[in-house]
Formats: C-alpha cells, structure tokens, sequence
C-alpha cells in the first residue's frame, strides 16, 4: 500500500479543504488501497463530520445522512414502513460486519467488482484508460447485458442504489464553489467511452445526504436479488420495483434492476407499458419483455436476459398479490 | 517515512489503553496482533470476505483488516481475549466450547465477537435478510443470515447455530 497522510474532519468546510480522498467505512476504499488499484496520498475521515442521523424532510421524504451506516438505515422504523425496497436492498449486500462500516455515501461510491478491474496486473479501461477491457471477450459471466460499450462491459455492484435509482432519490453534495444536488437516474453517467468517469459529482465533491421523496409507491416495494449463494455475495441480477393499482388498474409504478449494466438500470419501458393498464401477469410480462428487448448478452452472460425478464414479473407478481 | 503519514494514537482495548505510533497504513488487526500481542483476532483473508477478524468497535461488530488502526484513535474495542468476564467464559463462549461449536478453531474468536454483536443487535430490534414483519425470534435461518459475514473452513456451522441459539434463547 501506497503511504499516505491522515486526519480528521469535524466540519464540511474542512474536509472540502483537505483536498483529499474521503474516507468513510473504508470497506471499499482500504480494500482497494491494499492491491494498488487506489493510491491517495492523503485521506480525510469524514466520520466525525455531523452528517450520520436520518431525518424527515419537510415534505414528508426521508433524509439519510452521508455517513449513517448501512445498518442503522436499514433498521430505521421510516425506512422500513415507507420505503421496504430500500431497507431490503441494504440487508441483501455484504454482512453485518461490513454494514456497520459502509456508510450511505461510500456504498453509492464504491467500485465495480470486475476482477480484471481489481488486479493491477492486468490492462482494464475503467482503472488505467487506454490500456483495453479484458473482460469483452475474457471472463465476463457476470458482466453487463444493457448499455455497455466494447470500452467495458462491467456492472455496478451497489444494491442500496438500485431502489433509490426506482424512487429517483437525489444525491446532494458540497463543493468549495457551493452545493448541488443530483438524482440518482442521472448520477452514473452512462458507460460510453470513458468507464473511468464513473459518477457526475464534481472533482472534491463531499456528498452530505441522500434525500428520499415522498411518493406513495414506494410504501408497497420490494427488493429481490438472485445471486451465486444464499447470502453474502453480489448480485447476478437484482430488481427493485413498487406498485401502486387501484381498481386493477396501475396508477404508479417504479422498477430497477441492478447486475446488468455499467450503472442502475431505470427500467423506464417496462414503467410505461405498465402505466395505466391492467395489473395482470401477461402485462408484467410484455413489460419485461419490453425492457429487456434491448439488451445485447455477452458471449456467456445470456442467462441474465432470462433472469432479469422473469425477475420482473415475479416481483410485480408478489407485489400485485400483497394487496 | 515522513511524519504525515505515522499517528500516535490512544487505543482502548478491553478497557485498557495503549499509547502508539502506528503507520497510517496499518490495520487495526495488525495493530492489536503485532504492536499489542493480541493474537487472539485472526486474519483469514486480509479483504472483509471471512469475518476472521471481526472485532467489537464501541459495541459494533465490525471486521479489523478492512479498519485502520488511525481510525480507531479514541475508541473501545474489544477482541476475543475481552469476552470472558472475570476470568470466567461467557455463556456464548461456554456453548461454544460445550456444544463443539469450533474444529480446528481458527475461525472461532471471529465467530464469538460476531455473535455477541449479532445478539445486541437482534435485542435492539434490527431485521435481516430473511425478516419477514416484526422483530423475529433467532431461529435457525436467522442466525445463518445474521452469521453469513462468518466463513468456517471446518464448516463446524451446525454446531455454531446451535451454540448461539442456545445463548439467544437462555438471555
Ligand atoms: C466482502 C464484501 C462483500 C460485499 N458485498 C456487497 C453486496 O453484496 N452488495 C453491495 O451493495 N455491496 C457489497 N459490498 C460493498 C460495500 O457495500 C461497500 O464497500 C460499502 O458500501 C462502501 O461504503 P464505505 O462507507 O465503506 O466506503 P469507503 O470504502 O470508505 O469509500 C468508498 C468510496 O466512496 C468515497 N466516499 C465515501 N464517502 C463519501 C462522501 N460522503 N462523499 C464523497 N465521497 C465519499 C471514498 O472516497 C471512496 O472512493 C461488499 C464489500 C465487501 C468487502
Ligand atoms: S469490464 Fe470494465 S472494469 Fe472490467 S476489465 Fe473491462 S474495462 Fe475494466
Ligand atoms: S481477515 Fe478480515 S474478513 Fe477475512
Ligand atoms: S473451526 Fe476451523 S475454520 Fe471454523
């Protein structure tokens, strides 16, 4: 590990002029330091910044602060009443040892898991630009299907992300030029020619909270990921989804998948095949078969297509059936 | 070596503190194995997969090699060499050991201060995975998802779950 220079942050505006690398569980980060895949050569531990409490906004959303861990989310009472998908995507990723560490800010942030990509023995777009992808025709089974381009076919590994991408949830940050704010179907840029430019937060940026909006929906949502084993290991294909019918007929709905492209995948053609039609299985069906139309398999990832299509519909299905 | 990147630190483990330097590059696992003696925490993987390591931070688990030892300037832990009290064994120990909850035992103290996490956090009303509504009892498919963070190579896990449920259910 490269050696690097330490301290502590107790306000913003410090750790904005720290000009350094954000240091947060470390879970990812210190992992990553550990190979040489990242070399700061000076972190700043934003953990003691005041930014880890949750609290509801003024028009009835749900703030969750930068550094509130990944359990303390996924146990919050609001959380788990208004917002299910979100607190079952957080107890579906890592353990409870790591979800005590990961924090909000760093599990949005943390890195793709492409093996390539963490082995600085190898040439990988994403890590050194330039050098090739050897995932496109290497080992890749459970890379993307949708959206990727011959520079990198890896997927994003966050599960937290996929339901706030559903709900647009909005990413805001602070900057020493002031704060802004992103929505999270906006904030992974897509893949394109530079995997390296993997999120549209400003160079420096600190995110300081995730803001959940109010939108009745969410109540009746559900995360369900399928993976290698039971539990502890990331996804293959994972679909967050929420579901509002009122007289058989669907008034809102929202779904995301995670494990099959370069960011959170807003499945926006399923969305509007659903919207102000019957909630029945054939039209979940011809949803996901719409949303899935596009998508192009690797040369050993096609079981994902069928996976992710029958996802959808087992999880409108269940949400259909918990009226 | 420039001075920016070592920090004294004050290290308070299982209520006693250390002064130290340590390298800002150092693990707290190696921190409490190498500078304090404490051999107890084992490093399995050394990347957050096996939960050899874990340790209790101010009460929380959380697993030591992906910690750095700068991190945890002021703040409690508590290893394996902690859990007994007074020189007798805890009761998740004593199940532990009575129960055959261990083979070759290199995985054990990572297990022991898991569960003891585990158990707090189950008392304080947290879900997992397999929750479905409430607070759920700690049956044997809640403590295999609440336990998943623990990898044991002599795959002792039968006797692991029961050693836990036996402590859970006795509290
Ligand atoms: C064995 C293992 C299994 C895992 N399994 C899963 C899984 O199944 N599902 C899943 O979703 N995740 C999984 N993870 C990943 C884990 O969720 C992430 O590592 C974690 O969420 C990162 O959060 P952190 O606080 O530790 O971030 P750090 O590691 O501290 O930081 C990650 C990145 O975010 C930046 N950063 C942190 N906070 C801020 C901020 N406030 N503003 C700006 N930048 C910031 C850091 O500079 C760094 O670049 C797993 C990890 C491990 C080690
Ligand atoms: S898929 Fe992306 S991350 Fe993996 S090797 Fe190719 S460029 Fe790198
Ligand atoms: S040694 Fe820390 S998790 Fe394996
Ligand atoms: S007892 Fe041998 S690894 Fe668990």
């Amino acid at each position: 590990m490269r050696e690097f220079a330490y301290q502590r942050a107790t306000g913003v505006r410090e750790a904005l002029m720290a000009d350094a690398r954000y240091l947060a569980g470390g879970t990812n980060l210190v992992d990553l330091m550990k190979t040489g895949v990242e070399t700061p050569d000076r972190l700043v531990d934003g953990r003691g910044l005041d930014l880890g409490g949750i609290r509801t906004a003024g028009d009835g959303g749900l703030v969750l602060g930068a550094t509130a861990t990944n359990s303390v989310v996924a146990a919050d009472a609001r959380v788990r009443r208004d917002y299910p998908a979100v607190s079952q995507a957080l107890l579906a990723g890592a353990s409870g040892q790591l979800r005590n560490m990961a924090t909000v800010g760093g599990n949005l942030l943390q890195r793709t898991r492409c093996a390539y990509f963490a082995d600085p023995s190898e040439p990988c777009n994403r890590r050194e630009p330039g050098t090739g992808c050897p995932a496109l025709h290497g080992v890749h089974h459970n890379h993307a299907i949708l959206d990727w381009t011959e520079h990198c076919v890896a997927t994003h590994p966050s599960d937290f992300a996929v339901p706030l991408t559903a709900f647009d949830a909005v990413v805001r940050y602070e900057t020493l030029a002031g704060p802004g704010e992103i929505p999270l179907p906006e904030f992974y840029p897509p893949v394109g020619g530079r995997p390296d430019r993997e999120t549209v937060l400003p160079p420096g940026a600190l995110i300081t909270e995730v803001v959940l909006p109010v939108a009745p929906v969410t109540r009746r949502s559900r995360y369900r990921k399928v993976r290698e084993r039971a539990s502890y290991a990331f996804a293959t294909v994972s679909v967050a989804a929420a579901l509002d019918v009122e007289d058989g007929v669907v008034r809102d709905v929202r779904v995301a998948l995670g494990g099959v492209a370069s960011r959170p995948w807003r499945a926006r053609r399923a969305e509007a095949a659903l919207l102000g039609g019957p909630a029945t299985p054939e039209r979940f069906r011809t949803a996901a078969a719409a949303e899935l139309a596009a998508a192009e398999p690797l040369r050993d990832n096609a079981y994902k297509v069928t996976l992710a299509r029958n996802l959808i519909v087992a999880v409108l299905t269940e949400l259909e059936g918990q009226r | 070596m420039t001075d920016e990147t070592r920090t004294e630190i004050s290290l308070l483990v299982n209520g006693e503190t250390s002064v130290l330097i340590v390298d800002n590059r150092r693990t707290l696992l190696d921190a409490l194995r190498e500078q304090l003696g404490l051999t107890g925490t084992k490093k399995g993987c050394d990347q957050g997969q096996c939960g050899a390591c874990t340790i209790l931070v101010d009460g929380r688990r959380v697993v030591s090699c992906l910690t750095l030892a700068v991190t945890a300037d002021g703040v409690g832990v508590t290893t394996v060499e902690g859990l007994a009290e007074d020189g007798e064994l805890s009761p998740l120990q004593e199940a532990f050991v009575r129960l055959d909850g261990l083979q070759c035992g290199f995985c054990t103290p990572g297990q022991l201060c898991s569960a003891a996490g585990m158990l707090a956090e189950h008392a304080a009303g947290w879900p997992s995975a397999v929750t479905r509504g409430g607070t759920p009892d700690l049956d044997e498919a809640e403590i295999r998802e609440r336990m998943s963070g623990n990898l044991c190579r002599c795959s002792a896990y039968p006797s692991i779950v029961r050693a836990i449920q036996e402590t859970a259910v006795s509290r």
